[in-house]
């Protein structure tokens, strides 16, 4: 059957099971109640502390068929996963579901366990590198789940993904369980992504290297959630974890489309007091955000927050007042570590709190302007930041459907040609993101507008901005690039693309060798 | 038209022109014996999408070149036509396979 954006979904997929079709950004409405994990209790002078990952896989005792969660905080710097997976393979469990809320290429050990059984299911919503190619190369039998950021706290909430034990990896512990982000050598930041993991999980074990006197403070992840605490010799690699100084593009290109990006802003008006705004941590989004601060600067305008993803360039416009708060899911850098701990207005959130559509309210849904990238856009605006040009696995959504859903106005940047390759095509390769969600698409040489959006068009056409239907940027990059071929796929699924409600919005088929 | 070459021992040398840096291609051109026709070896990170309209542009430059029995290693990382045209103009012409009055 053909979903809403016309993508073609089996309606039962082997190894994922019935699916709902995508019906539209807001369609779809919950009718269940919470998942609720196991109910606990803790005498008084029982110890939480285990030595190893095999004592705590024999006290729960964890068997064949679970599932595991883990959280991406550690980045390409995360050794738990790896750890615990070996644990796995060594004590001879098989068919474990791995709920890694990102797979990183440090996650390549994965792939051996895809191979011999240890690991049979995938639940992510961001793979890159080896693993990632695996997959899309057919590694496993059931195909990957993609979820968006804010559809995997929703799914680890109203029960679709229920956890049997979770893995947090815990830069800083006590005795008890109490766990923050802040310290510690493998210190990350906001522990956001693992907050649902650890309020909805049956059991949730901390594995940390650095564990401090009682109690810990400050407590991210409170000791009534976590029944153990494992300490490892090194939880994480800081190198892999943060990057020193995130950086402006000197691509000129790039300075181009995020000046256009920040005038495309100011034109639609949002760009006065209270304005609020996410960007990624990619050289590009950074210069939006640079442009973006220029004006608000000249214009004495103070914002209201800044949301995702924070990097040290966001915590700059906090402490010089362009930003009144900071909302880290996941902070980039040693500067988002450091403002997290020491600014009251650096706010660590949850996933759910930031993009769960299944909620009393999300973050995302207080954005004036989200500005985000794309590998692909079709000329419905869907936006394809899942495979690469190849068919190849090289990303997901992470939060980019859900801020394109919340957001006031949603920005894609993207250069007209990457390499020879035309961004615009007549249909996405993988539909990530529904073009009713994406208002403008800034390049290069020009800026299109959504058609549904015709008070916008009209604002930019008014600011002067070179405003031009897609199909003519489209034109423009065939005519320097040349037509391209479409890839050829074949039928077996390897990857399920859920929105962030949980239908399907597309599926990944593997590529033709 | 254009003649091949000149002389024997200019078609014998190899010509190679480009770089493997992004959206540019590195291609050399050995000379073949004669009767053993034009064969194209190409790697690209645009096969995909791209490989045969690049075949079709190496092919239609020797042609006009008036060049026969050659072997093209073609190492492409997403030039555009007209980059691949001049590159591949250039390899022929330090192979000694392009008449000196064809290049300006």
């Amino acid at each position: 059957m053909k979903n809403s954006i016309g993508r073609e979904i089996p309606e039962v997929i082997e190894g994922y099971g019935k699916t709902i079709p995508f019906a539209g950004a807001f369609t779809i409405q919950p009718a269940m109640n919470r998942q609720a994990p196991k109910v606990k209790s803790m005498h008084p002078g029982r110890q939480k502390v285990v030595d190893t990952l095999e004592s705590v896989f024999q006290q729960i005792p964890i068997t064949d068929g679970m599932t595991l969660s883990f959280h991406h905080h550690f980045r390409n710097g995360d050794g738990v996963v790896n750890q615990v997976l070996a644990t796995a393979a060594a004590l001879g469990i098989k068919n474990l579901k791995v709920a890694l809320s990102s797979v990183f290429p440090v996650h390549e050990t994965l792939i051996a366990h895809m191979k011999n059984g240890v690991v049979t299911s995938l639940d992510t919503n961001y793979m890159s590198g080896p693993v990632a190619k695996a997959v899309a190369n057919g590694v496993l039998a059931a195909p990957v789940v993609l979820r968006t950021h804010g559809g995997r706290a929703r799914a680890i909430e109203c029960g679709q993904l229920p956890i049997d034990v979770a893995f947090i990896a815990a830069p800083a512990a006590d005795e008890y369980g109490n766990l923050n982000g802040v310290q510690g050598p493998a210190a990350c930041g906001s522990l956001g992504y693992a907050f649902p993991d650890a309020e909805y999980a049956d059991h949730v074990v901390a594995v940390t290297d650095y564990i401090v006197e009682y109690p810990l403070a400050p407590i991210s992840i409170p000791q009534c959630r976590v029944d153990y605490v494992v300490k490892v010799d090194c939880a994480g690699d800081p190198k892999g974890i943060v990057s020193g100084t995130t950086k402006i593009t000197k691509d000129p290109v790039g300075l181009k489309i995020a000046a256009m990006a920040a005038k495309v802003i100011e034109a639609a008006g949002l760009l006065k007091n209270g304005f609020s705004f996410q960007t990624g941590a990619g050289g590009v989004s950074l210069a939006v955000a640079h442009f973006v601060r220029q004006r608000m600067e000249q214009e004495q305008i103070v914002g209201s927050f800044a949301l995702g993803g924070i990097t040290g360039y966001m915590v700059e416009m906090l402490e010089k007042g362009f930003f009144k708060k900071l909302i880290d899911v996941q902070g980039f850098d040693l500067e988002a570590i450091r403002s997290i701990q020491t600014n009251p207005n650096h706010l660590e959130v949850s996933a759910n709190f930031y993009a769960s559509p299944f909620n009393a309210g999300c973050a995302v849904n207080k954005l004036d302007v989200v500005v985000l990238g794309a590998t692909e856009i079709d000329v419905d605006f869907h936006v394809n930041v899942v495979t690469g040009s190849d068919g190849v696995i090289m990303g997901g959504s992470g939060g980019h459907a859900d801020a394109a859903a919340g957001a006031k106005v949603t920005i894609v940047v993207a250069n007209l040609l990457r390499g020879r390759l035309p961004i615009i095509v007549d249909q996405v390769l993988t539909a990530t993101t529904p073009g009713e969600t994406i208002d403008v698409f800034v390049t290069e040489r020009g800026v299109a507008v959504n058609p549904q959006r015709p008070e916008l068009l009209q604002q930019l056409v008014a600011a002067g901005l070179p405003v031009k239907e897609i199909q003519e940027l489209k034109a423009m990059a065939e005519k320097i690039a040349g037509v391209p071929q479409k890839l050829k796929t074949s039928d077996r699924i390897v990857a399920v693309v859920e929105y962030r409600d949980g239908s399907v919005i597309d599926v990944v088929r593997q590529v033709n060798q | 038209m254009m003649v091949a070459a000149d002389k024997e021992e200019e078609v014998r040398k190899i010509g190679q022109a480009g770089t493997l840096e992004s959206n540019d291609v590195m291609i050399t051109v050995v000379p073949g014996k004669a009767g053993s026709g034009v064969f194209i070896e190409l790697t690209s990170i645009v096969k995909d999408q791209y490989g045969d309209a690049i075949r079709r542009t190496l092919l239609d430059v020797v042609a006009e070149q008036g060049s026969r029995d050659l072997y093209i290693t073609v190492a492409d990382r997403g030039a555009l036509d007209c980059t691949i045209r001049a590159r591949l103009l250039t390899a022929l012409t330090r192979a000694g396979a392009v008449g000196k009055k064809g290049v300006v």
